[in-house]
């Protein structure tokens, strides 16, 4: 893939600006730990920790100031095999105990790895807050339609009629679309990407990384052991011309064989509509704009998606908009309390304005 | 009552029989009214909860705080907003205990009643003494809210109160007269009521003015008109006291000198307490203090206050959830504030699971439990002690956590003080278990001196602490202090002590993760070496005689009552000895050897006998239990009457 960078190019120093830089270069490898890798073999885990630790030297942190924070779920061990600060929390709590941290120490840059049970279900809440408040976070959210670490029973976004351990007569659950359900969280960053598109996933961690607030990241990953081939329809290569639409911020929605395929706006219902494209309706084709100020059309991009096949999955960065950071508004507020009040006298705070006093 | 003071060393006067203590009378030198010197009173003002009995009553304490009497409240309200007007549930009240000498509880029964209608006579009127005074607003007693509380004829009239002292006054239409000059409407006017009753009774006994009148154009500052009228409803109160011949007398209570040791101090809130104490604690750790909370009676007084001190480096972060709200505050101890989270007994249950993972974690976090009226939602704004077995054991797994209980309101600066220490020093969670009683009761407290707060300064960890097998230094973030057993708090941002840390079990020492059956066996028994093992003062035992055979053992905020209690046995002559405990976990070490001195244990609680339950199963005692779960504090008397009981038995 080779769009250009979206962000303007002083984004990522303004989201990073307070963490501290590495002092030598990095590499791949100082971001590997110790610690033997247990993901059943084949799983698409791999290549997003490979990606993710290939990235990360690029950012040049100081990797003393990256944490990693994930829940419980398959894709939540990813902590444990990141050479930084991390913790592997409990179910469907990591953006909230990100958020703390965050909160608490704008020196750190913080990751929350999750899956699709865990940020979708149990822990639905606090995902869209975290989103909503927009605190500066990255969340990855690994999803592989299917509960792996329970061994295999329907996820929040699992399509209907799954027949799964816990379904064996099929799933009665419509699934959520996380994108979708990001952006109407407020998220000001969503993005989708796929575990074996190396470059692609790295890119979008890069502009992840340059968004000051909550970033979300879906990650289609494949379950080789429960859900095998979920997303074979973006990745075998026949099949993906068709199905993927690659978003790419100021150019037009176009996808399929030698971009036969277009996003068009229907001029009745306002939605979003694909269309062969003819030398008539080639102007208006949609372009992408990641930057737009209201969720709309992005929220419209989301839904081409068919839940089943997968068809019409736009993968890129859907939104990109800036807005108050959580986490800077908190420390602007203390500095002005300081600033008006003076900093805290605990004698004075402890003595309070109505006193008398007792001789002895 | 005065935390600063062991039992032994109080006053023990006459008064504490139940009778109101008369010090002393002086008559009318130049024909003006008779005052007479009392060395005690307590007042209740009751009205609908919309009347704005809350406020009076918390004026009344002001005024009386800064007279420098001792004194102890006792509010009392619904937990609706605006319950249906003039019905029984909707009435609020609010007690006060004055005394020229050290008292201990908000008092068992009111000298004076004020009642501003009818649902407010109804409700109050069976704590009410024979003899006592009541004051009731005559505006009110007309046929329709007399009906609301089946009131068929006016009590007024048909002699049901003969027993009584009451003075019946027009309340509303004083106000309204009094305020005619301010072109407010009837409904605007009659508001100020509560003011005018609040002076009436500042001139019945005697109270400084000024505070109030400062308070009331500062809480109106936008609407002058607004508060001078209340600041004129005030005045005509007062005036009305001074004029009518109804009030014959007015009341004298003076400072309670001799109550208190030299210092200075102000009135105090345990909810107030409490939040200074955190604020306290952060300066004296060095550690910005980071609040994760959810809003919850009676808890978020702490979440307001707190976030009004953002230059004192506070964050405090108003959560989606209760999980959230320990769990943010969990994010920040592993980045390395001072966390707090605040809840009451519902948000404990959902908390649970997180207090386990900072049990996994060992990390410093303080959770403050403002107890109330259980299970479910139950009385959200009663009090009650019911919190204890939860605290003490409602995690899944072997998952101990301390719990530091304080005793009064003003205590609860110091209780929270020596939580952070313990949370600080070992690197665990803490319980604070406080209860409504203490924290919207309020007394005085001597203000304390900055430099006498404990140092609760900690070390990170700032390099490698063990040398691998193959001679490189490492650091293992399980390597525990051998002295505390606390394991090495190394926060994000320290170079070369990048870690992974989790819920699932880790090898003791270097904290990777560990299935090994030996390794968790061990893992479970020093988690639970390191609570026992925390260092808690000894527990003393005030038994003046020296040969009482009973002992009574409290915690809490039974405090007050079962003092107050042990002061009325003694005096009638029995022996009995008195302990009450500020750490439930672990007990202090001398608590079984002080178990074993005595024939009979009696445990008061408001519960159902959690910590008789406890000191049964671990000392082999046989305690007795005595209990109440009323939602609101034990009476000094029945609580002597249980214990005269138990030392004849």
């Amino acid at each position: 893939m080779t769009e250009t960078i979206s962000q303007p190019p002083t984004a990522l120093a303004e989201a990073l600006s307070l963490v501290p830089k590495a002092e030598g270069k990095q590499s791949m490898k100082d971001f590997k730990s110790d610690q033997e890798v247990r993901w059943c073999p084949g799983c698409g885990d791999y290549a997003i920790l490979a990606a993710v630790q290939g990235f990360m030297p690029e950012l040049g942190l100081a990797k003393e100031n990256i944490v990693f924070v994930s829940g419980i779920g398959c894709s939540s061990r990813f902590p444990y095999y990141m050479n930084t600060y991390g913790m592997h929390s409990i179910h469907g709590r990591a953006p909230a105990i990100a958020t703390g941290l965050a909160a608490a120490r704008r020196d750190l840059s913080v990751w929350v790895v999750t899956g699709d049970g865990d940020a979708l279900s149990i822990g639905g809440n606090h995902l869209i807050h975290a989103l909503r408040r927009n605190v500066n976070l990255k969340i990855l959210l690994f999803n592989n339609r299917i509960y792996g670490l329970t061994k295999g029973q329907y996820s929040p976004t699992s399509e209907v009629g799954k027949i799964t351990k816990s379904t064996p007569m099929g799933s009665l659950d419509a699934p959520f679309n996380p994108i979708s359900l990001a952006l109407g969280a407020e998220a000001g960053f969503v993005a989708r990407t796929v575990d074996s598109d190396r470059k692609h996933l790295t890119q979008v961690l890069r502009e992840a990384a340059a968004h000051p607030g909550t970033a979300l990241v879906e990650i289609y990953q494949n379950c080789n052991i429960f859900n095998d081939g979920a997303f074979d329809a973006l990745k075998d290569k026949d099949q993906a011309e068709e199905a993927v639409i690659r978003l790419e911020h100021g150019k037009p929605i176009r996808f399929g064989a030698d971009g036969a395929k277009g996003v068009v706006r229907n001029q009745a219902t306002g939605d979003l509509e694909v269309v062969a494209v003819t030398a008539e309706n080639e102007g208006s084709v949609l372009v992408h704009d990641a930057h737009a100020a209201s969720p709309t059309t992005a929220f419209a991009l989301s839904r081409l998606a068919h839940p089943d096949t997968l068809h019409h999955t736009p993968i890129g960065v859907l939104r990109d908009v800036q807005r108050a950071v959580y986490d800077t508004d908190m420390a602007t507020q203390i500095d002005a309390a300081v600033e008006s009040k003076g900093k805290g006298d605990l004698g004075a705070l402890l003595a309070g304005n109505d006193t008398w006093t007792v001789v002895g | 009552m005065t935390s600063q003071v062991s039992p032994a060393e109080q006053a023990e006067p006459a008064d504490q029989q139940g009778e109101r203590g008369l010090a002393g009378e002086r008559g009318a030198p130049d024909g003006g009214k008779e005052v007479r010197r009392l060395d005690r009173v307590i007042i209740r003002f009751a009205g609908d909860s919309g009347d704005g009995m809350q406020l009076t009553g918390d004026r009344f304490t002001s005024e009386t705080a800064s007279f420098g009497n001792d004194l102890s409240t006792l509010p009392n309200f619904p937990a609706e907003i605006r319950a249906p007007a003039g019905t029984l549930p909707g009435v609020s009240s609010f007690q006060l205990h004055f005394a020229d000498h050290d008292i201990l509880t908000p008092g068992d029964a009111p000298d004076v009643l004020v009642a501003m209608n009818p649902a407010a006579l109804k409700a109050n009127l069976g704590d009410v003494p024979r003899g006592a005074e009541i004051i009731v607003n005559t505006d009110e007693f007309t046929k329709r809210p007399m009906a609301k509380v089946g009131y068929e004829r006016s009590p007024l009239e048909d002699g049901s109160l003969d027993a009584y002292q009451v003075h019946p006054v027009p309340l509303t239409t004083l106000t309204i007269e009094a305020l005619k000059e301010f072109g407010l409407s009837r409904k605007e006017a009659e508001r100020s009521k509560n003011m005018f009753a609040l002076g009436l009774l500042s001139w019945m006994y005697h109270r400084p003015t000024e505070n109030t009148e400062t308070f009331l154009r500062q809480k109106f500052a936008k609407k002058p008109q607004i508060a001078e009228a209340n600041v004129a409803a005030f005045r005509a109160g007062w005036n009305f006291g001074e004029t009518t011949e109804d009030f014959a007398v007015s009341y004298e209570v003076a400072p309670a000198a001799t109550a208190f040791p030299a210092g200075t101090y102000r009135n105090i809130s345990g909810n107030l307490a409490l939040s200074y104490g955190l604020i306290a604690a952060s300066q004296q750790a060095d550690l910005p203090l980071f609040l994760g909370s959810y809003p919850i009676t009676p808890a978020s007084d702490i979440l307001h206050e707190l976030s009004k001190h953002k230059n004192f480096g506070v964050r405090t972060f108003q959560a989606e959830d209760e999980i959230a709200g320990i769990g943010a505050a969990l994010g920040a101890a592993f980045g390395g504030a001072l966390a707090v989270t605040t809840t009451s007994g519902p948000g404990v249950a959902l908390k649970s699971e997180t207090i386990g993972l900072a049990v996994s974690l060992e990390l410093p976090l303080l959770v403050i439990d403002i107890q109330r009226g259980g299970p479910s939602t139950g009385l959200p704004t009663k009090t009650e002690q019911a919190d204890l077995l939860q605290a003490m054991y409602g995690r899944n797994g072997e998952a101990p956590v301390p719990i530091v209980a304080p005793r009064t309101p003003a205590d609860c600066f110091d209780a929270t003080l020596d939580a952070a220490r313990i949370a600080l020093t070992y690197r665990t969670p803490v319980f604070v278990l406080s209860d409504g009683y203490l924290a919207n009761g309020s007394e005085p407290w001597r203000v304390p001196e900055v430099d006498g707060l404990p140092d609760l300064r900690v070390q990170f960890a700032t390099g490698p602490n063990h040398t691998a097998e193959d001679g490189t230094e490492v650091f293992w973030p399980y390597k525990r202090d051998p002295q505390t057993l606390a394991r090495p708090w190394a926060v994000p941002g320290t170079p070369g002590l990048e870690h992974r840390i989790g819920g699932i079990e880790k090898q003791d020492g270097s904290g990777n993760i560990s299935y090994d059956p030996a390794n968790h066996d061990h893992m479970v028994r020093i988690r639970q070496a390191k609570v026992d093992g925390i260092e808690v003062e000894e527990l003393a035992v005030d038994d003046p005689t020296g040969d009482a055979r009973t002992l009574v053992l409290g915690w809490g905020s039974t405090y007050g009552p079962i003092t107050a209690a042990v002061r009325r046995v003694r005096r009638a002559g029995d022996r009995i000895a008195q302990a009450h405990l500020r750490h439930l976990n672990p007990f202090p070490a001398n608590l079984g050897a002080v178990l074993a001195r005595y024939d009979k244990v009696v445990v008061p609680e408001m519960n159902l006998g959690q910590l008789a339950t406890l000191i049964r199963a671990k000392y082999l005692v046989d305690a007795r239990s005595f209990t109440q779960v009323r939602g609101l504090p034990f009476k000094a008397e029945q609580l002597a009457t249980a214990l005269k009981e138990a030392i004849d038995d």
